[in-house]
């Protein structure tokens, strides 16, 4: 009996397209890249129930009404160009020096923003966020 | 006259090595992809200077505020008193957890207070005011 022999396929894998195929992923990957990343300002929250005796004179409470207008310690007026010389001087004079941060219910979050971000730009480190019904 | 022809020169620029430095790019891309879990539309968020970037996108977790006074955790449509329950549950699984406050610079402060409140009560006390660089 005569055994044909098989005929030899060939073992090796096709390479030809390959480059294709990278091509397409690379082309997917290219479009689907978002290079942006999450930030923001951070802030860590007091825990809830915390409330300590704070003496007076070692707070600065700085008020932002509708309008994005900034009021210290409910006599100065000043201008958000000059809220963070103004906090820098008072934090020169009083080093324990705490900046509480209040603003009105309808106070557009932009306006806050500005004021928190001159707040954190003055150095200050100690601040705290009052809620508008307090 | 017999006009010779010029010795040839290879006109043809070298292939073999594209497979090479296209499988280069296509891995720093893999590499550097990241894609957006969630996302509002919509949303405007404010400017600000002094801004860190969150580094661990796995403990970060997304709260919303639009400007129509509505409150969405990472994309679904949620409740103010949600909140607290959410996010326990969530700190409780990841305790390094950040939360990102996205709101929209119109939003109103009232509601954004409410909502820090919350997450006052479920003791997410890291948070971060989601704000796009200034300038």
């Amino acid at each position: 009996m005569a055994l044909q022999r098989r005929e030899k396929s060939s073992p090796e894998i096709p390479t030809g397209s390959m480059a294709d195929i990278v091509f397409l992923l690379l082309v997917f990957f290219l479009v689907t890249t978002t290079m942006n990343q999450d930030k923001g300002i951070g802030m860590q929250l007091p825990p809830q129930g915390e409330s300590k005796k704070i003496q007076k004179k070692n707070i600065c409470n700085i008020w932002v009404n509708v309008n994005g207008d900034i009021l210290i310690n409910l006599s100065d007026n000043v201008p958000l160009s000059q809220l963070r010389a103004d906090l820098e001087r008072r934090m020169a004079e009083n080093e324990l020096l705490i900046v509480s941060l209040k603003a009105d219910e309808e106070t557009p979050y932009d306006k806050f923003i500005d004021v928190l971000d001159e707040v954190k730009l003055s150095g200050a480190d100690k601040i705290s966020l009052a809620s508008p019904s307090e | 006259m017999n006009f010779k022809k010029k010795g040839g020169v290879a006109q043809s620029i070298p292939t073999g090595s594209m497979a090479d430095i296209t499988f280069l790019l296509l891995i720093f891309f893999m590499v550097s992809t990241v894609f957006v879990r969630f996302r509002v539309s919509g949303i405007m968020l404010p400017k600000a200077e002094k801004i860190e970037e969150l580094k661990k996108r796995r403990h970060i977790n997304y709260l919303w505020v639009s400007a129509d006074r509505k409150v969405y955790i990472d994309d679904k449509i949620a409740n103010v008193d949600q909140i607290a329950g959410i996010f326990y549950d969530r700190r409780i699984k990841d305790p390094r957890m950040v939360v990102s406050v996205k709101c929209d610079q119109r939003a109103p402060y009232g509601l954004i207070s409410n909502v820090l409140e919350e997450l006052r009560k479920a003791d997410a006390l890291r948070i971060n005011f989601a704000t796009n660089r200034e300038g």
